[in-house]
């Protein structure tokens, strides 16, 4: 696996020991669990390829956040996570969707602004919920999954249901002062919460090294007593081995610093031309670390997929996407009435 | 069949743009994710990515053309088997569409859907609801604003146990001002939390928990310092019901004192009744008794929705009469007439009613018989109350803490315009703090705060009685 994160050293000790460098364990998971990954990660590739051309094509409209390149993370958190765990995120948020098995129909017509969208066509792509999934979000203010996330996990604790809530943000949201005011009190109050921090290495145009004092994010929870980890974003291995550590380590102890180091191959969202970083950039990483790539070349050359099977899928998934672009663009727009309904929750 | 590339939108609000150059020749291979053109919009000169992988058959709209609008077919893409004979079948250019690829979504060259321009549905009416009748004989006890809202917060504690509290000082330390006193002693540190002075970060954790489904009532020791958590106040809780279509809500409700407290400067002065008031998604309280203050504090924290509860501590001391009754619970939305008159209505919420009635006995004996409405609450507005009283009276003065330009006084007048024009016989009159931040010399601050003899004066102008 190529990966440029292998090194393994401790910084710190006891609370709020900070790691970096987590790589794949040496013992692969069995094929069925490989090739899980692999389809989950292939669908919300080709879910916001999809997407893109949709938007290109006029039939998504406003701001449109493509999860392109970071799909590890969403892939490799969400399979260490039980049922009544609770997932929220800001606004690149059709990966974290779709990872915790909302329909892509009816994301997609949310993203075409369709009656048959999750949010009825009134939230578009930023603003979807599932509680049935226990998604809450799809928030459009950078760093607000902070604190709302932490009053999950208050809800976890409160209701002793064992529960643990996954709450990302981006490395941008994490200069946010609302989110330093939440591991303190996630700290204080021992919520059960792993703070996700996908470093994709820019805040819109602006780089990491430009934006932020100290460039080890998954280090900013230890004047709280916050452990954190740093691991490679792009290989869904390691993600869900630390993930299995820091959703183990909340649950029973409390709050911590999940820093996944990904990248994003499009821009901030449609509209963004990328100037601020070379072609070379995104090229090398496409080529080198790709999750998806990355994660092909293990199974076939551990001889637990080959093409044949990795093609079918890819297929598959095609026809899932497709169907679920037909479906957005089929799905009438919301009836007139709808602009006076969910204001206020009549009694 | 060749697959159409189609001129893409690359931004919110491109309609047509420039094929600035092709990256890629005809006969090129193309991967997806290639680079194949590009496109200057209005924003800047973006590349556009092959979605599907293929052979570029044939350029349709050569670089350098303007102008072109979006979804315009500016290419052809051979799929795998596919030679230049496909080509002869396929759309010209010339805006005719080709049948897509099974598998695609339909190309189409016409613009993309514009909102409809039929006209808006009418807003719902909103049903008045009804004041619960106080049986006869019912036992009425005194009790201070402080007290009745304690008491409303302990009952539905013990009512529900999804409901808690959190803000600063009100577990150990009793309330900055005493409002939760004994509470602790009752419920544990479970359910009554003192937190850290950390007004965003607990406003965004209240609504984080009201979104999982608990009842959380946040305190702010004061509604200035809430400015610090509003955007969790409208973004997060206000909007998401919304957002949602319906699927989450955030019931959860956020209280403290609200408007001047005495001699403590303008940070620590403001009144926020308009500011709330303004936001669909929020229900806004602002109560004067204390009967009031826990019929509706009960009511606020048994509402699915957002309710934002704006308190006054100059009347948290003031005492009142409260019906004994086991679960007295008043509606949100009903404004009261606290006193009956003829000449010329008046209207006020929170430590403002006590102007106002104040005005009231002194309009009396200059024989003005002033009708005196508290609105009790912000949002949604009783105009109903206010239009019946109206059509009596055919005045009104507004009287409020807060400054004057679009405050409570300018939505009444507006509201007068709409629904009362006919009845009016003097212009709509507004009563209000002055338009300054508030001064810290106790002189000053008298005359940036409404006095009764303000509220006399408008009232006799209107009644052409100065």
């Amino acid at each position: 696996m190529a990966s440029e994160t292998t090194s393994r050293s401790t910084r710190g000790t006891g609370k709020g020991t900070a790691r970096r460098g987590r790589s794949s364990k040496p013992q692969l998971p069995d094929a069925e669990t490989l090739f899980t990954y692999y389809r989950d990660m292939l669908m919300l590739r080709r879910f916001e390829e999809k997407a893109g051309q949709l938007y290109g094509m006029g039939l998504i409209g406003g701001f449109c956040h493509l999860y392109i390149g970071q799909e590890a993370v969403a892939v490799g958190i969400q399979h260490a996570l039980s049922d009544g765990d609770t997932v929220i995120t800001g606004y690149r948020d059709h990966g974290h969707m779709l990872a915790t098995g909302m329909d892509p129909k009816r994301v997609m017509a949310e993203l075409t602004g369709r009656i048959d969208g999750y949010s009825k066509g009134k939230g578009g792509s930023m603003h979807m919920f599932a509680r049935d999934k226990g998604f809450f979000g799809g928030h459009g203010i950078v760093g607000a999954p902070a604190p709302l996330g932490t009053g999950l996990a208050f809800a976890h604790k409160y209701r002793e249901d064992g529960g643990v809530t996954i709450c990302y943000f981006g490395d941008g949201a994490a200069n946010q002062g609302q989110v330093y005011e939440s591991f303190n009190m996630a700290a204080l109050w021992k919520l059960p919460i792993v703070f996700v921090i996908e470093n994709n290495r820019y805040g819109m145009g602006t780089s990491q090294a430009r934006a932020s004092a100290g460039q080890h994010l998954y280090e900013r929870g230890q004047a709280y007593g916050i452990p954190g980890e740093e691991v490679d974003g792009m290989d869904v291995l390691a993600v869900r081995s630390a993930a299995d550590t820091a959703v183990a380590h909340a649950r029973a102890n409390g709050p911590t610093i999940l820093e996944a180091l990904t990248y994003r191959y499009r821009g901030h969202s449609m509209s963004d031309p990328a100037k601020y970083r070379t072609k070379e950039e995104v090229q090398e990483i496409r080529e080198q670390r790709d999750p998806i790539e990355q994660l092909k070349k293990t199974m076939v050359e551990a001889e637990l997929s080959d093409e044949d099977q990795l093609k079918a899928v890819d297929k598959e998934i095609r026809g899932v996407v497709n169907e679920a672009a037909s479906f957005a663009q089929d799905s009438p727009e919301p009836d007139a009435k709808e602009l006076w309904t969910d204001v206020l929750i009549e009694a | 069949m060749p697959i159409e590339i189609l001129m893409p939108a690359l931004s919110p609000t491109m309609t047509e743009g420039t094929i600035a150059r092709w990256l890629k020749s005809e006969g090129d291979k193309v991967e997806p994710g290639d680079v194949i053109a590009e496109i200057e919009t209005d924003k800047a000169t973006m590349e556009v990515e092959a979605v599907d992988e293929g052979r570029l058959g044939r350029i349709l709209v050569p670089g350098g053309s303007e102008n072109i609008k979006v979804n315009t077919p500016i290419g052809l893409l051979l799929g795998e088997g596919e030679d230049e004979s496909a080509l002869q079948s396929a759309g010209t250019g010339n805006g005719q569409a080709a049948p897509a690829r099974a598998e695609a979504p339909k190309p189409e060259p016409t613009p993309p859907p514009t909102p409809s321009p039929a006209a808006a549905p009418a807003e719902p009416k909103r049903d008045e609801p009804a004041e619960p009748e106080i049986p006869a004989g019912t036992e009425m006890v005194k009790q201070t604003v402080r007290e009745a809202l304690r008491d409303a917060m302990a009952e539905e504690l013990r009512r529900d146990d999804r409901v808690f509290l959190m803000g600063e000082e009100v577990a150990e330390y009793e309330g900055a001002y005493k409002v939760t006193q004994g509470l602790l002693a009752e419920f544990g540190a479970k359910r009554i939390i003192d937190t850290p002075i950390t007004e965003y970060g607990f406003a965004g954790v209240g609504v984080g928990a009201a979104m999982a489904g608990l009842r959380p009532i946040v305190e702010f020791m004061t509604w200035n310092f809430a400015m610090q958590a509003i955007d969790h106040i409208i973004n997060s809780a206000a909007k998401t019901l919304y957002m949602a279509g319906g699927e989450l809500g955030s019931p959860i409700v956020f209280r403290g004192p609200n408007g001047a407290a005495s001699r403590v400067g303008a940070q620590h002065s403001q009144e926020y009744s308009s500011w709330y008031g303004h936001c669909p998604g929020l229900k806004v309280v602002s109560p004067y008794s204390a009967a009031d203050a826990k019929g509706l504090l009960k009511a606020a924290v048994r509402d699915a929705n957002p309710v934002v509860f704006l308190e006054n501590e100059m009347i948290y001391g003031h005492s009142f009469e409260i019906p004994k009754i086991d679960d007295f619970v008043l509606p949100i939305g009903k404004a009261k007439v606290v006193r009956e008159g003829t000449d010329v209505t008046i209207t006020a919420f929170s430590a403002m009613v006590a102007r106002a009635l104040e005005a009231a006995d002194a309009l009396a004996e200059e024989g003005i018989a002033a009708e005196v409405i508290d609105l009790r609450t912000i949002r949604p507005l009783d105009t109903a109350t206010v239009v019946r009283s109206v059509t009596k009276t055919n005045r009104l003065v507004s009287v409020e803490e807060g400054w004057p330009r679009f405050g409570m006084g300018s939505e009444l007048a507006a509201v007068m315009m709409e629904d009362a024009f006919d009845y009016l016989d003097a212009p709509v009159t507004r009563v209000t703090g002055a338009d300054v931040p508030m001064p810290y010399a106790a002189n000053l601050e008298q005359l940036t705060l409404p006095q009764a003899k303000a509220v006399v004066e408008a009232a006799k102008a209107v009644c052409y009685r100065s």
